[in-house]
């Protein structure tokens, strides 16, 4: 039997150290992460400065090789995103992934089922049906958090299971392309497809302009105030006249948007179709790229090129040095593993903290 | 022989606060104490102190007339030393059995031992008469079960010494005469108890002898027979900072804010506030005096539309207010010092300049429609830091690295800049250094001479009578009189406040 020491304190102190401040962590991960996969490959037998130099050389050192990378940073921009507003306002959406392979499936539907329709028109058109459809599957997350008390780690984690499944399903059965033995859907119509621009996919840049709107948003609106206030101090939110319950459906809906356009941007610019492999783990990526990126829109684009350089170079790195391609998976493993260690125990703290207070506040 | 426990000129300083100034006391075995004092007087570092987990400034403290080793808290439970604490550390989805065995299960081979566990806490049940069902589920056992269970775990370390920790703070009434006799009971087995609390019905009714902290001082030891509810909280609630308040006479106005029958359920769904009525003018200050725990808090919060109105309503200039909905009421024209300034008052995280526009973020001029007007917000902070002496190296600053005394001037600023009739201040001063307090008081005044109705509530006797034009002291969730306070008799509000009106 012990008596509570300090441990108001202490949960006060944690709060006040809760800033977006720090960079030197995400750095120190990626560093110490690529030491222990070097350690790895040299145990391997291979070497990690051949592998790391030829990861580099093609993710960076040509046209084309940006261009790869560029493509494959595109969604994971919009899936960090996704992970960056949701943390924003106090909300940790695993669910990513469900929401943006939901609007990749809308997206390549709209792409190769609506006939007929100019490119000006198409394109739009089916990216804004991935974003919808991702929006749709964040919001029934928001919805069981604001209006049933579930935590949103919880139900986006089961939310992940269940679409997953059923766009398998849908990709396999319904929306299967006729006559094919492979499970995917037809392939985009040109009209919907991203073009590229001078070599660059144009969905980078639409991912670097919405990361730009949201870190705006959260600077300078309104709005963005609001969704911030409720993240950081849920019962001042609610006495200060935030109205709380929408505040959390606004951040889960406009979260899965922006993860569902993620799902978009890459059927329709790069994979060309829907193929369930094809989006394996992007979702999960945004959840280390937001860390890296300190939950700051901004933030995330350094730590989204970093690893689209990785998974675009990891083929000619086992060309060249002979190590298996996983090791780009244990890299990001790695970088997930130290980025998030300080900052879980930190978010676990402050979550802690602030449930003892929910309970005179607001929906209880 | 010595006595179980000897607590010998504690003293203990923390930053800008005495939290304990030359304490000294004894409890001997079989005998009951009660720790009688307002949050804030010194308790919980006391007790901290008896339990080795802080080391104090000055002074010993014996078990047994052995002094004990600060930091070694082990030590100090392992010579006899319990603590039911006021929020309950029981696992709700296991039975009583297991949780009375928690941390020290007995065992056969590797496994637990449920069957001997079961048969210890009816041992254990009978020997101090306390019936419990040892197969029973926590989560489905009321609060004074649960209480009683904590009692068993800390009673089956053989305990010679228990130190209850505001214990009846979430029982019911039925469970609160229960408990009183359990206390009885323990006691004439020879456990030495403290009961640390600020009930005054209940030190009358169970205690051998009382001690008053104030500020950190003990000020009164004294027994039930010797003394009375009225004197107790007298002493309790006493002078315990010379507060000089200058202040013209009031004009008192219209009526700004209005209460009709308001009945207001706390947290466990009891009648707290039990059809309250008040009037307050506007250009006068109406303090509301009472033992804590009397209604007070839950009043402010329906006030203020934090906490459903179960009953009645709430007028200001004659116009109903919205029933929880604390922004609605803020707009019709009530500023609000929340007694809770970080969980309700602040976000800690955000700076200075943002705290001071916190609702009213979306309002000209601080935003134009969507946009917010970051050269606004930063003239706003730079005005207030000034005016209301915010010491702050920067308005960029967060609100979290601000004193106590600096986070209310924050709070006080960005309530008394906007428009208001009523100014409702609760708990205003609790907490923050002398100087501050002076600053607020002086503020208080200020909104009141500008025409608002203030109604200002305060666990602090002196603070209530020095800065109020009427008192309405409240007891059991009710007004139970309303008095001018210019030559308000001291005594007949400590009888009222006591509940011993007639």
């Amino acid at each position: 039997m012990s008596v509570n020491t300090e441990k108001k304190s202490a949960v006060l102190k944690e709060r006040r150290t809760f800033d977006v401040g720090s960079w030197l962590i995400p750095f120190v991960a990626v560093l110490v992460a690529m030491f222990i996969a070097a350690v790895l490959m040299y145990l391997q037998g291979a070497s990690p400065l051949t592998a790391y130099t030829s990861l580099l050389k093609s993710a960076f050192g040509s046209a084309p090789g940006i261009g790869k990378t560029l493509g494959k940073a595109t969604p994971l921009v919009l899936s960090g995103l996704a992970v960056t507003i949701g943390l924003r306002a106090g909300l940790f959406n695993i669910g990513a992934q469900g929401q943006l392979i939901s609007g990749a499936l809308a997206s390549a539907w709209a792409g190769y089922a609506i006939h007929g329709l100019p490119m000006a028109i198409h394109l739009p058109l089916a990216l804004l049906i991935g974003a919808f459809f991702g929006s749709l599957t964040g919001l029934i997350a928001g919805a069981l958090k604001a209006y049933r008390g579930i935590h949103e780690v919880i139900s986006t984690i089961m939310l992940n299971s269940i679409v997953i499944s059923l766009v398998d399903y849908l990709a396999s059965g319904p929306f299967k392309e006729h006559g094919q033995p492979l499970t995917r859907t037809a392939p985009v119509l040109k009209s919907a497809l991203v073009p590229k621009f001078f070599g660059l996919p144009l969905g980078f840049f639409i991912a670097l302009a919405l990361s730009y709107a949201v870190w705006w948003v959260f600077r300078r609106t309104t709005s963005g105030f609001r969704l911030e206030t409720v993240g950081r101090n849920k019962n001042a939110a609610w006495y200060a006249g935030i109205n709380v319950k929408r505040s959390i459906l606004i951040a889960m809906a406009v979260g899965g948007a922006v993860a569902g356009l993620g799902g978009a941007v890459e059927t329709l610019g790069i994979t060309g179709r829907f193929e369930p492999a094809f989006n394996a783990g992007l979702g999960f990526d945004g959840i280390t790229i937001a860390l890296l990126g300190r939950a700051n829109p901004l933030g995330i684009i350094p730590g989204a090129i970093l690893i689209g350089g990785m998974r675009a170079g990891a083929a000619s790195m086992q060309f060249d040095a002979g190590v298996a391609p996983e090791i780009v998976d244990l890299l990001m493993a790695l970088i997930l593993f130290f980025v998030s260690a300080p900052l879980l125990t930190r978010w676990l703290r402050r979550g802690k903290g602030a449930a003892s207070s929910v309970t005179g506040g607001w929906g209880s | 022989m010595a006595p179980l426990l000897e607590v010998i000129g504690v003293s203990k300083q923390y930053p800008g606060v005495l939290a304990n100034d030359d304490i000294s006391l004894t409890v001997d075995s079989g005998e009951v104490v009660a720790l009688l004092g307002e949050n804030g007087a010194g308790k919980s570092t006391l007790v901290k102190a008896v339990f080795g987990l802080l080391r104090p400034d000055a002074g010993e403290i014996r078990i047994k007339g052995e002094p004990i080793v600060f930091g070694d808290t082990n030590a100090v439970i392992g010579r006899g030393v319990g603590m039911v604490h006021q929020h309950f550390q029981l696992v709700p989805v296991m039975s009583v059995a297991e949780n009375i065995v928690l941390g020290d299960e007995p065992r056969r081979g590797g496994l637990l031992n449920m069957k001997k566990a079961r048969a210890e806490v009816r041992a254990l049940s009978e020997r101090y008469g306390l019936a419990v069902d040892p197969a029973a589920m926590v989560e489905d056992l009321p609060v004074g079960m649960q209480q009683r269970i904590e009692i068993l775990k800390a009673l089956r370390k053989e305990v010679d010494l228990l130190i209850l920790d505001e214990p009846t703070a979430v029982l019911t009434p039925q469970e609160i005469d229960e408990f009183l006799n359990v206390v009885r009971v323990l006691a004439s087995q020879g456990v030495g108890i403290v009961l640390i609390t600020h009930k005054l019905r209940e030190v009358m009714a169970v205690a051998d002898r009382v001690v008053v902290l104030r500020g950190g001082k003990v000020v009164g030891i004294t027994t039930p027979k010797e003394s009375n509810e009225e004197g107790l909280a007298q002493l309790m609630v006493g002078r315990s900072v010379v507060l000089r308040v200058n202040k013209g006479d009031a004009h008192p106005g219209k009526p700004v804010l209005t209460i009709k029958g308001l009945e207001v359920r706390d947290d466990r769904k009891l009648k707290a506030v039990d059809g309250v009525n008040l009037e307050v003018l506007s250009g006068e200050i109406v303090g509301v005096a009472g033992v804590e725990g009397n209604g007070q808090r839950e009043l402010v919060e329906a006030i203020c539309g934090m906490r459903p109105r179960a009953a009645g309503e709430v007028l200001v200039g004659g116009v109903p207010t919205e029933n929880m909905h604390p922004h609605a009421v803020h707009l019709s024209g009530i500023s609000h010092i929340p007694e809770d300034r970080e969980k309700h008052g602040l976000v800690s995280s955000y700076s200075i300049a943002d705290n001071l526009v916190l609702n009213q973020f979306d309002q000209e001029p601080f935003a134009r429609g969507w946009i917010r007007n970051a050269g606004e917000i930063t003239k706003n902070a730079h005005v207030l830091v000034k005016q209301f002496d915010i010491r702050t190296p920067s308005i960029k600053a967060t609100a979290g690295t601000l004193s106590g005394g600096n986070m209310q001037k924050v709070i006080v600023a960005r309530e008394l800049s906007q428009d208001f009739h009523v100014l409702v201040a609760a708990q205003p001063t609790r907490g923050i250094d002398v100087g501050s307090i002076e600053f607020i008081h002086k503020q208080l005044i200020a909104a009141r001479d500008r025409g608002a109705g203030v109604l200002l509530v305060s666990a602090e006797l002196d603070e209530i009578l020095s800065l109020s034009d009427r008192v309405a002291v409240m007891s059991g969730g009710k007004i139970v009189a309303v008095l001018d306070a210019t030559g308000a008799d001291r005594a007949y509000i400590g009888r009222l406040m006591a509940g011993l009106h007639d």
